[in-house]
């Protein structure tokens, strides 16, 4: 039984990654209808980039403030400057231009700070959490962050002025344009916050599976497989189904036999496949009707 | 998030339409083509030999996502799975059954056709970004099935397999290279005319009508979820014959050959060389052939960005690739004859 409670919590606390991961994906998702393949390796620079201010002296949580800084203005940067000129190209052209960003910070990352693993320091600590046996600090300090990070979304989006005027541009950009939002800035506003929404994640992983360029990569797919479990079109079912996965992830890795580390990606495709086929719309998304 | 269901107009088309007649190129200049394969081999050395037949091999890899993306209009970001699934399949019965090279290529194909079709059966609820996402995951997850332990036996596990390459039959006198590449030339040609040939048929109609608008192509009677699928398993098999010649041209297969990078390079020659035109597979097999030594030589671990700002570079400014270019070029010569 404490085992299995043990593998719970570690999945909740990976999950909250995940979770992190496919809001961001989510995000832009909602925003312009594509999928960002290139957010792994956006949130993966950003980890560098706080690993290196960390290297010149700067302390964890100012190096943590300046990066997200850093990736929300990144963020928008890369909409305006790349993705606002193929709003209007077909699913192809953004696909490919999402390819080659993901070429582009894959490769420049490792240019910069050379392919060898990197030790990323936490804030917490590993001892374990509250004296108990079940969790280490670091693992409750991700969940920690993931939840004041959701809570601070959900009232941003639900309270605020801004809030509600990213939403009204997501689900319905032609009326929202007619009552005077200016949508093309609020995508990428929503570009500037699921970049530094996917940066926690990095930096927050990254104690977990070690600096380095392709550090991401299994992060990204399990990210996706959150997204598409909760439903692209919900930013919440991404959230549960980041934890879902997590947990799912973790138990299947200790109960399955021969399912191990060697597995985690097929089992994540299994996953990704499985809800697709069963459940196309995840489990809170919404049902799309095209119209001819 | 109360509306149970939501209407949208189809705004973003998958793949621009490519109309039937600019898919291939003209019998005066294929000829022109089909001579310069042929004769070039004699007169390079080696090296270059093998260059000309990995560049064929791209070309067929390539060709197999156009007919997916440009003919039926579907994506696929695992395309390098495929590629591996064949490799193995040669690797495996050469190395482990004896079996002729030459035999291993069918049967390679089969499979992959077979996978392929498994694979786009979900793929068939699927549109664009949901089937580029499966697809992303299934290259990404492909060298983590080729270690998997239980099939170490086989598979050679991280280390990979050593693939002995074949003798020119009949006593040909030809160098082993040489001899490869007339049989990859001779597999790619007969591939290519297959694939033109499909494309103009009834099946090629309905992937076209399927990627144009696909509730009005089942309006009109195309079993739009078989199409999709053989559509996949068409693709994965060509992907598959390109795979298995691929790894007799490199001697070698090994897990980590077939990552994600791979699945890149081919998506990349397919934008290069134009998306549903042909011809471009081949010029998007020599970009994504050359342009990394190229970028290499400038400095190592760049190749990466070059290639992802040239496809920035290529999507901004020649949306439609090496077939934009080859119709600039038409249009421009006769109009320099007349002056």
């Amino acid at each position: 039984m404490e085992l299995f409670t043990n593998q719970v919590l570690a999945g909740i606390a990976t999950g909250a990654i995940y979770a992190c991961m496919a809001l961001a994906v989510v995000m832009i998702y909602q925003a312009i209808d594509h999928l960002n393949f290139a957010q792994g390796e956006m949130a993966m620079f950003s980890t560098f980039i706080s690993w290196q201010l960390m290297q010149w002296g700067v302390s964890y949580w100012a190096a943590f403030l300046i990066t997200l800084a850093f990736s929300f203005v990144a963020g928008i940067a890369i909409e305006r400057i790349l993705f606002k000129p193929l709003a209007k190209a077909p699913v192809l052209t953004n696909v490919a231009g999402f390819i080659a960003l993901f070429a582009i910070i894959n490769s420049s990352a490792g240019l910069i700070w050379d392919f060898t693993i990197k030790q990323y320091p936490t804030p917490f600590g590993s001892a374990p959490f509250l004296g108990s046996q079940l969790i280490s600090t670091h693992q409750a300090g991700m969940i920690g962050v993931t939840v004041l990070l959701l809570l601070g979304l959900y009232f941003f989006f639900q309270y605020t002025r801004i809030g509600l005027a990213m939403r009204a541009a997501a689900s319905v950009p032609e009326s929202a344009r007619l009552v005077g939002i200016n949508t093309s800035w609020m995508i990428a506003l929503g570009w500037g916050m699921a970049t530094a929404i996917g940066s926690i994640a990095g930096m927050l992983i990254a104690p977990v599976v070690f600096l380095e360029p392709n550090m991401m990569g299994g992060v990204l797919i399990y990210g996706f497989a959150a997204a598409v479990l909760g439903g692209l079109s919900s930013p919440f079912g991404a959230v549960v189904g980041g934890f879902l996965v997590g947990v799912f992830e973790n138990l299947a890795g200790t109960y399955i036999p021969g399912v191990g580390n060697e597995l985690k990606l097929p089992i994540a495709l299994a996953l990704i496949i499985s809800v697709l086929v069963v459940k196309p719309a995840g489990l809170f998304g919404r049902h799309i009707v095209k119209r001819v | 998030m109360s509306a149970a269901e939501e209407v949208v107009a189809e705004g973003h088309q998958a793949v621009e339409a490519v109309p039937k007649r600019a898919m291939t190129l003209g019998t005066g200049t294929s000829l022109v083509v089909l001579a310069a394969l042929l004769i070039v081999p004699m007169f390079v050395k080696n090296f270059i030999i093998f260059q000309m037949t990995m560049l064929l091999i791209y070309g067929l890899a390539v060709l197999a996502l156009n007919i997916l993306t440009g003919g039926s209009g579907q994506f696929s970001l695992g395309q390098s799975a495929f590629y591996a699934v064949g490799a193995y399949t040669t690797a495996v019965l050469m190395e482990h059954f004896n079996v002729n090279y030459a035999l291993t290529l069918p049967t390679a194909g089969v499979i992959c056709f077979a996978v392929g079709f498994l694979f786009g059966k979900p793929a068939l609820r699927l549109s664009g970004v949901y089937l580029a996402l499966a697809t992303f995951a299934l290259a990404t997850a492909m060298p983590q099935l080729l270690k998997l332990n239980v099939l170490e036996h086989w598979t050679g596990g991280v280390q990979g397999l050593i693939v002995t390459k074949p003798d020119a039959p009949f006593g040909i006198p030809l160098s082993q290279d040489t001899w490869f590449y007339y049989f990859t030339l001779a597999i790619v040609l007969a591939i290519y005319i297959f694939s033109v040939n499909l494309l103009r048929s009834r099946s090629g109609r309905a992937f076209m009508a399927i990627r144009d608008n696909e509730i009005a192509a089942s309006a009109m009677g195309v079993d739009v979820a078989l199409y999709k699928t053989l559509a996949f398993g068409v693709s994965a098999g060509i992907t598959g014959v390109a795979g298995s010649l691929g790894a007799i041209a490199v001697q070698f297969v090994a897990p980590d050959s077939f990552t994600f990078t791979l699945a890149i390079s081919l998506f990349l020659g397919m934008v290069v060389g134009g998306v549903g035109w042909l011809p471009g597979s081949i010029v998007g097999a020599a970009f994504i052939i050359f342009v990394p030594n190229i970028a290499e030589g400038i400095s190592k671990g760049l190749s990466g960005a070059v290639f992802g700002v040239l496809l920035f570079l290529v999507i901004y400014l020649v949306p439609h690739g090496a077939r934009q270019v080859a119709l600039l070029s038409q249009n421009l010569l006769p109009r320099r004859t007349k002056d």
